[in-house]
């Protein structure tokens, strides 16, 4: 029987013994770590995921801290810049983890500023009230824990790890947002109405942001087979819909979907299909915000040249005191 | 001018909360927009010290002047002539010189206030400083760091320097001021008279900026009125922005 990390590789690949170590480690749920042998296509296919993850979370600072300046009360506020701060974090730890890989952060980030690698497509729809906070934290958030909890056993060691820290923040920032569209649902009217419309905007969004349908995935079956994927997108789409689905009727809020009921025959929530040619839109790079967050993303970049240059300046001439800060 | 409040302390303890919350806002603009990650974590932690130190300070303002206003109130629904936060912390963020210098002149002065507030007469100020000090102990290295790096990096980031230095040190005259809430605060027991931080202050910036080959400037032009509520006209906008949706749902929960 074939070694199911072994498809996709001819003959020649099945005779190297570093190959069959490498499988045998994943096939017996070990981690890969940075040192260990691993074939060049797991190696470039987790600097792909790892870099794109990464990209996701800084350019997701992007919609989110639009309204650090306009929150409404001084304890939202901090909630907000605390979350905006973490997702700095996860970027952090998550270029480190790509870094082990051979690749350096300022690679990275030029090839997002070059367009030649993507961040999650959820980032390109605009904040345009309050209320989209609390649904990013409930939704957009509730999708990516669902899509990182299985990453947590994710055979590339340095990626679980990471991972582990990131799903407790994620799950605690999700629980914010429900925290706060809570508030909204149960206040005024308007600021229902305010709640309502946020969730009118971003539940599809957020349930496309799970990928593609299985049969178009192009890169999971690989993935599946090296253990860094662990279930498909649609598994995972399913699992989110079970989640948030009754979360929704505690909000008192009502998803935009008339085909969202519990299948007391299936165990699970039954759902409309998404528009995965929206999707496929906004990936490509037209939806309503990719241009001004590439543009937003390398003016920061720009502006702050001179200051990472002289930096390097300042290392060079006082070499103790920059090894010592 | 109405304050709404009555006696010096409580107008003391507006004036070092209004510096914080204001260079928090100031601070917290910059995510997204920093030079590193690391600096935008930073800056965004500097700014969360600031912000809750400047909730503890309402809470206590508002038993010093017994209004029973909320954060909330003294944040959001103040107009710009009820401010009174020195003019320093106002200023825009400008290059990340700016913000660099702007922090450190900010720091070091609010680190030398927060010391002395330790042995304040005010039980509850007295609290809230020990937690500062350190909080601002570490604001003032990240500022000092960067001031050290920028002044003796390149020829770019030196002039960019000074560049700052030449538009924020007018503004530090205003911190030390003495006046009548100060000298009563003082008299109290409540906190230093700023005046008497100048020394302190004083020392520790020209050592920095002058390991970090930067020339103090000189400037015979001292603006003032932040703590009577004038303000610069940026200061409005910040406002404006910072209060507009607190105010256009008057009453409601968040």
């Amino acid at each position: 029987m074939r070694s199911k990390g072994q498809i996709e590789h001819d003959e020649t690949d099945v005779a190297d013994p570093r190959e069959l170590e490498f499988q045998a480690l994943i096939d017996s749920d070990q981690r890969i770590e940075p040192r260990d042998w691993m074939p060049d296509g797991y190696r470039k296919s987790l600097i792909r995921q790892i870099a794109q993850h990464a990209h996701s979370e800084i350019v997701g600072m992007q919609p989110e801290g639009n309204w650090i300046t306009r929150a409404p009360s001084l304890r939202r506020k901090a909630i907000l810049m605390a979350k905006v701060q973490d997702e700095a974090g996860h970027g952090l730890y998550l270029y480190c983890a790509a870094e082990t890989l051979g690749v350096d952060r300022s690679e990275l980030i030029d090839l997002l500023d070059q367009g030649r690698q993507k961040y999650s497509s959820i980032f390109n729809y605009p904040t345009l009230t309050w209320a989209d906070v609390g649904a990013i934290g409930w939704l957009v958030d509730g999708a990516a824990i669902t899509n990182q909890i299985p990453l947590c056993r994710c055979s590339f060691g340095p990626y679980a790890r990471a991972m582990v820290r990131v799903c407790k923040e994620e799950s605690f920032h999700q629980r914010q947002g429900f925290e706060s569209l809570y508030a909204l649902s149960h206040g005024t009217t308007e600021q229902h109405a305010m709640a309502q419309d946020a969730v009118n905007r971003w539940w599809w969004p957020s349930v496309e942001m799970l990928g593609p349908p299985d049969t178009e995935s192009t890169h999971s079956a690989q993935s599946m087979a090296w253990g860094i994927k662990r279930f498909s997108n649609d598994e995972l789409r399913q699992r989110f819909i079970d989640m948030v689905a009754p979360q929704a009727v505690v909000l008192g809020l009502t998803p935009p979907d008339p085909e969202l009921r519990w299948n007391e025959e299936r165990g699970h929530y039954d759902f409309g299909k998404p528009d995965f040619e929206e999707l496929r839109r906004v990936v490509g790079g037209d939806g309503p915000c990719n241009r001004q967050r590439a543009a937003h993303h390398l003016k920061a970049q720009e502006d702050g040249a001179w200051v990472r240059a002289a930096a390097a300046a300042y290392a060079t001439k006082h070499p103790a005191a920059s090894a010592a800060a | 001018m109405t304050l709404g409040v009555a006696g010096a302390a409580a107008v003391y303890t507006l004036r070092a909360a209004d510096d914080c919350l204001v260079l928090s806002h100031r601070l917290a603009q910059w995510s997204s927009w920093a030079p590193t990650l690391e600096d935008d974590i930073a800056l965004t932690n500097i700014a969360l010290d600031l912000l809750g130190q400047a909730r503890g300070l309402y809470a206590r303002t508002a038993e010093l002047d017994a209004t029973g206003r909320s954060e909330d109130d003294y944040a959001f629904l103040r107009d710009e002539r009820e401010f009174v936060n020195c003019l320093l912390v106002e200023q825009e963020n400008g290059d990340f010189a700016t913000t660099t210098v702007r922090q450190l002149l900010c720091s070091t002065f609010q680190l030398a206030l927060w010391q002395s507030l330790t042995t304040s007469t005010d039980e509850q100020l007295a609290a809230i400083a020990a937690k500062a000090v350190t909080e601002t102990t570490y604001h003032r290295d990240h500022a000092t760091d960067w001031t050290l790096r920028l002044g003796d990096g390149t020829a770019e980031s030196h002039e960019r320097m000074e560049a700052a230095l030449a538009t924020l040190w007018p503004y530090t005259a205003e911190l030390f001021e003495s006046d009548a809430v100060s000298q009563e605060a003082s008299i109290l027991g409540v906190g230093p008279d700023p005046e008497s931080l100048h020394p302190e202050w004083h020392g520790y910036v020209t050592r920095v900026l002058g390991d970090a080959t930067l020339v103090v400037p000189q400037s015979t032009w001292k603006p003032s009125g932040g703590r009577q509520g004038l303000h610069t006209e940026p200061f409005g906008y910040m406002l404006a922005e910072m209060q507009h949706l607190h105010r256009s749902f008057p009453g409601v929960t968040w």
